[in-house]
């Protein structure tokens, strides 16, 4: 099949290729399809032991409304989106100005700065793990929903200059040039030229950056604890042992708590996977 | 004249410290100076909120002869090396869908499915996915008249049975990149190929690949990155267990510095540098190749 594309190939070929798809996703998304299932089964099936067979009852809409009115889930998904969007907003801002900086002026230290970033950005996070946790303590933040997005701005703001500073350096320099003889002062370079063309790099790091801090599970169970502040990641693992054998229920919240990147994913792919690929085509 | 030029090259020199001034800030403050930090405590007996006793090299030396490091250290290079299998995995997947038939967008997307949700939910997905009892690995198992098997119980398997959790979603992250490399793919050289009768395994290897490098050498580095960091699944699934025998590095570092077993801050910190130091070895290809990059244009 590869490279030839399946048309040009013989019709029983691509009848095998077109049956072949679905059975490989099947079989490639089999986890996640057995805890949909299980997310709607009755509480009865789970004691009676029929994980895999044909569902007595069909409880969508009971589990679901459980997890919301029995558990914390809500409050957990809340703070989730309280750290969430303070953080791509945080941390766009900041990338936005250095990734500026480091792209358009030559001065000395640039290279060791963009390289600081781009290296932090890689650091394994228990290097951080104990000085941070305790200048978290010392600010008297922790356990606070700005000690964890604090925190996720700073970091991310390393990947989030590398992407900013290689996006703006692909973009005509002459435009900045223009600008300049024309007197234009440098930060309405920034604000009324670059700005506006930086917006499909906004919109891919908006995207992924989205992603990973509702997921982060590391930081949230480091700087925070209790359903007054603790994120959905780690709310869910400790509902998890709450909820011994109501696998119906700790399944509807795990899929809960992965709709929202899952959503964002779909509505914005194109963004999302030109954040991701950055660098892996030239 | 000479006035305004003036006021020119100031702005000029001025601006990039003050677009850079809040970012540098923030990383330094976070980032850079706890790395220090961390290194210096490492040298400390500290349990988090008394005072420091200063211990010299003592958690390192000790180190040296504790039994559940070596542990660690062991697994993350199983780690390392097995989860380099999401590579040609993430390959052969972005292979297999480089079609154009009806639907194929929305395959490609749930194929990516596993990388966006949570390593939370992966490792309580995979943690039924293994149960003895009830686990869809045991029910397919008994079709074919074996198990049941206690993957998540057993000191020999546990590790690799995180591993393969972990690959799902870190193949799929391979399979994006590898899908988007093979969207830039020259079709004149793929033609070119076909005149020299390059078929099969000889056109992968010799015309694809070698246009696929940026894809794959993205996808080292992300996936080694991955495999060093391994936190969130081992501490969903195993807490390290059975016995310590499926912790990383990552997690001995945690369980030492914040779980019942102890405050000991020094001594965490102690592993977090070494495993700082081997992730180092990784940034530093990293920046090398990126410096050439940059001189190259």
């Amino acid at each position: 099949m590869f490279p030839t594309p399946i048309e040009r190939r013989s019709l029983a070929l691509q009848r095998l290729y077109k049956t072949a798809l679905p059975f490989a996703m099947i079989l490639w998304l089999l986890p996640l399809i057995a805890v949909a299932l299980t997310s709607i089964r009755s509480a009865g099936d789970i004691t009676a032991g029929n994980y895999w067979g044909w569902p007595t009852s069909f409880n969508l809409v009971q589990n679901y409304s459980d997890i919301f009115t029995n558990t914390p889930l809500g409050n957990y998904m809340w703070n989730s989106v309280r750290v969430t969007i303070p953080t791509v907003i945080g941390t766009l801002a900041l990338s936005c100005m250095s990734g500026f900086a480091l792209a358009v002026y030559k001065f000395k230290g640039n290279m060791l700065v963009f390289f600081m970033f781009v290296a932090g950005n890689f650091v394994p996070f228990q290097i951080l793990m104990v000085p941070v946790r305790d200048l978290t303590l010392q600010m008297g933040i922790y356990n606070t929903i700005t000690g964890l997005a604090l925190f996720h701005i700073a970091f991310q703001t390393g990947f989030c200059t590398l992407f900013m500073r290689n996006f703006i350096r692909s973009l005509p320099v002459e435009l900045i040039e223009a600008a300049r003889v024309e007197g234009v002062k440098e930060w309405r370079i920034f604000w009324f030229i670059i700005l506006p063309l930086m917006r499909p790099a906004i919109a891919a790091l908006a995207v992924l950056i989205f992603t990973f801090i509702w997921n982060d599970y590391f930081w949230a169970t480091v700087l925070t604890q209790g359903a007054e502040s603790q994120p959905v990641t780690a709310g869910l693992y400790s509902l998890n042992g709450q909820w011994v054998a109501a696998w119906h229920l700790v399944s509807a919240g795990s899929i809960v708590a992965a709709l929202p990147p899952v959503a964002i994913f779909f509505l914005l792919q194109k963004h999302f996977i030109a954040g991701l690929t950055l660098g892996a085509v030239k | 004249m000479s006035a305004s030029r003036a006021s020119r090259f100031n702005q000029r020199s001025l601006a990039p410290v003050l677009f850079l001034a809040p970012a540098i800030l923030f990383f330094m403050f976070y980032v850079i100076f706890p790395i220090f930090q961390s290194m210096q405590i490492s040298l400390y007996d500290w349990d988090g909120l008394g005072d420091k006793t200063f211990v010299g090299m003592d958690n390192y030396v000790e180190l040296m002869d504790d039994e559940a490091f070596y542990t660690s250290l062991k697994n993350n290079v199983i780690w390392l090396v097995l989860y380099m299998l999401a590579i040609p995995a993430g390959l052969f997947i972005a292979l297999f869908l480089n079609q154009t038939v009806f639907g194929m967008r929305l395959y490609k997307s749930l194929f990516f499915f596993p990388f966006v949700i949570s390593q939370v939910v992966v490792g309580l997905v995979f943690t039924w996915f293994y149960d003895p009892s009830f686990g869809l690995l045991n029910v397919i198992l008994g079709w074919f008249g074996l198990g049941p098997v206690t993957i998540l119980g057993d000191e020999t398997w546990v590790t690799y049975g995180i591993i393969f959790a972990g690959l799902w979603p870190q193949t799929a992250y391979c399979m994006i990149l590898y899908i988007t490399g093979l969207n830039a793919v020259d079709p004149e050289q793929i033609e070119a190929g076909r005149l020299d009768n390059a078929k099969g395994w000889n056109m992968l290897w010799y015309i694809i690949l070698p246009q696929l490098k940026p894809a794959t050498f993205i996808a080292i580095v992300v996936t080694v990155i991955g495999a060093l960091r391994s936190f969130d699944l081992v501490s969903i699934m195993t807490a390290g267990g059975p016995w310590g025998s499926s912790r990383v590095l990552a997690y001995y570092m945690y369980e030492k510095a914040f779980s019942e077993y102890g405050f000991r801050m020094g001594y965490g910190a102690a592993i977090a540098v070494v495993l700082f130091l081997i992730m180092m070895i990784y940034i530093t290809v990293f920046l090398v190749k990126m410096y050439r990059d940059e001189k190259g244009h």
